[in-house]
């Protein structure tokens, strides 16, 4: 059997400046609820990548 | 008792009892309280199994007002059971198709199937009018010469012992008692029963209430259910469409939580709505006006001593999922066998409690499906709105995002698998597919006999075993044995043997059994002890 996945908590993106910087840029000009509904899609957009829905509660735990 | 703010559908005949009958006690094996669709439901079942069958029912009428439209594929199956399916379908509308709109956009941003698996006997959803269902199930208890409806007599107070019950009923000509060992609790979400003995019924509020518009008009439209989320007819909320029977159709809007309901209902306020969603020049007449809200719960246990409690008596849900009558007609079902087995000796009082297993977990699922649905469809903070926008705005575009489109999970059976009466299966046996214990049997068309069948109505309303390839099977039960064919290979697999329950859920399945390990399922499913 596989082992279980579990959420990775070590680094694992290889660009991160880049990455925060598109983040950071992509609220520019945007409203406070602009700015919740894009978070809102890029949510939905990667928890539907990650398709694992145990990796994914345990990520919403560990926001809390 | 006065009625006067219910429509009547049809007038039934109040009678008096005999003297004897006010005078003195007479003794019951079981009372069947309420005569909405899931007690008839009961009253039938039980009265086709032979007993003798008492309804009280604290109206002289069937109720008017459409009600409870949507029936599904497992109410359709059950109202087979009973004999009342075929003309319930002839009557209704069939609908397969859900479409979900969002704004003003013109193309569905979602939609769904209920029938994803064809080839079967009934289709995924029949709508009509609840008062046609219970009409229908009437007439079959009335041609019955076992059946006792009592129009117009109310329960108004119960004592019960640890074995029977006393109920005080109320009449036009006074009051008379009867003594029971079951009283049958089908008297709807505001069960005089539950009440007469102050049990739980817990659960949660939504504050959030909805305009039931039934119209009549004539227009070609598909026989599908519509959902509008945030349409311009109704900004910012909800609206639905259904077909009935009669060029009847449903409409609803979602009004929110402060609404004077005798305003909201008039028809001047009613028009605007209804013209939003059919066009100005829109030409209908109004059938019937609700308000309504709702609320998810359950009793914390439906087996009372000798109280039972079924359907909206003892669990309710919200409308979106059709899950009302859906859910209380499988406990109608569960309930009936299992009373019936009890009644005759040939299983001890456990078996009821398994009632209780099963249907608190099936109303648990149910009241689960409906609370999410309901979060999605009037979302209860700025955030979930949020939340809520992106997935429609997502929806539109990409396929991802579809399966998190909410607008009512559609009634489906609720299989238990921890169910007490069931057999796991052995390590050894493996199967490529099938229904597992605790699954209800899939349909399929069968040939019997030379004659074209459907495996569901083949299938006894006693214990039976099916089997599926040529092996024979080594069991005193009656046993259905089907040849291997692609579609049956597919939805049973080969070689495989099922136990199936009178309620046809499948209780275990192995493969090559053994006469005992058949005898010891089978007596497992009668909640037999050392089984």
């Amino acid at each position: 059997m596989k082992p279980e996945a579990h959420l990775n908590l070590m680094a694992n993106l290889p660009e991160p400046d880049q990455v925060y910087e598109v983040l950071i840029n992509a609220h520019d000009g945007l409203t406070q609820s602009e700015s919740a509904k894009l978070n809102a899609k890029l949510i939905l957009l990667l928890i539907n990548h990650i398709g694992d829905s145990k990796i994914i509660i345990e990520a919403i735990e560990k926001a809390k | 008792m006065s009625f006067d703010a219910i429509p009547v559908y049809k007038t039934k005949t109040y009678r008096r009892l005999c003297d004897a009958e006010y005078s003195s006690i007479k003794k019951h094996q079981f009372v069947v309280v309420g005569s909405g669709p899931v007690g008839l439901a009961l009253a039938l079942f039980m009265a086709r199994k032979g007993h003798e069958v008492v309804v009280l029912s604290a109206f002289d009428f069937i109720p008017g007002g459409s009600k409870g439209i949507c029936y599904s594929k497992e109410a359709l199956d059950i109202f087979d059971a009973l004999g009342v399916g075929a003309r319930i379908v002839e009557k209704g509308v069939i609908w397969n198709v859900g479409k979900v709109f969002w704004g003003q956009g013109a193309e569905p941003v979602y939609q769904f199937d209920m029938l994803p698996i064809k080839d079967q006997k009934n289709p995924g959803f029949v709508n009509i009018q609840q008062y046609y269902v219970e009409d229908y199930l009437v007439d079959a208890l009335e041609e019955m010469d076992n059946v006792d409806i009592r129009w117009g007599h109310a329960v108004i107070d119960l004592q019960t012992e640890e074995n029977d019950a006393i109920i005080t009923v109320q009449t036009k000509d006074g009051d008379y008692q009867l003594a029971t060992d079951y009283v049958l609790a089908c008297d709807g979400s505001k069960s005089s029963i539950r009440h007469l003995m102050g049990l739980d019924f817990k659960g949660r509020v939504f504050e959030d209430s909805f305009l039931i518009a039934d119209v009549k008009f004539k227009q070609e439209r598909p026989s599908e259910r519509w959902f509008w989320f945030d349409p311009p007819f109704n900004p910012g909320r909800t609206a639905l469409l259904h077909k009935q029977p009669d060029d009847i159709w449903r409409l609803d809007f979602q009004l929110g939580w402060d609404v004077d309901r005798a305003e909201a209902i008039k028809p001047e306020n009613v028009a605007p709505f209804i013209k939003g969603l059919l066009g100005e020049d829109i030409e209908y007449e109004e059938d019937w006006m609700s308000i309504y809200t709702f609320q998810c719960r359950r009793m914390d246990s439906f087996v009372h001593g000798p109280v039972i409690f079924a359907g909206d008596a003892a669990h309710q849900v919200s409308p979106f999922g059709a899950r009302g009558a859906n859910s209380g007609l499988p406990d109608a079902f569960n309930l009936s066998w299992k009373l019936d087995m009890v009644l005759r000796g040939l299983a001890s009082k456990e078996l009821l409690e398994s009632y209780n297993h099963e249907r608190t977990y099936g109303a648990d699922e149910n009241i689960l499906n409906s609370s999410r649905s309901t979060d999605f469809i009037t979302p209860k903070s700025p955030i979930s709105t949020i939340f809520r926008d992106a997935v429609l705005e997502l929806a539109s575009e990409y396929e991802f995002a579809r399966p998190l489109v909410n607008s009512g999970r559609l009634s489906a059976p609720t299989p238990c698998y921890d169910s007490p009466l069931s057999t796991p299966d052995l390590d050894m046996d493996e199967f490529a597919c099938g229904p597992r214990p605790g699954d209800i049997c899939v349909d399929a068309p069968i040939e019997l006999d030379g004659q074209e069948n459907w495996l569901l109505q083949a299938l006894p309303d006693s214990f039976s075993l099916l089997h599926v390839g040529e092996n024979p099977v080594s069991s005193d039960l009656t046993t259905l044995t089907l040849p291997a064919t692609d579609l049956i290979a597919q939805r049973y697999d080969v070689g495989a043997t099922y136990l199936v329950r009178p309620d046809k859920i499948v209780a275990a399945r192995w493969k090559q059994p053994t006469f005992k390990q058949i005898k010891q399922a089978h007596q497992r499913a009668l909640a037999q002890m050392g089984a």
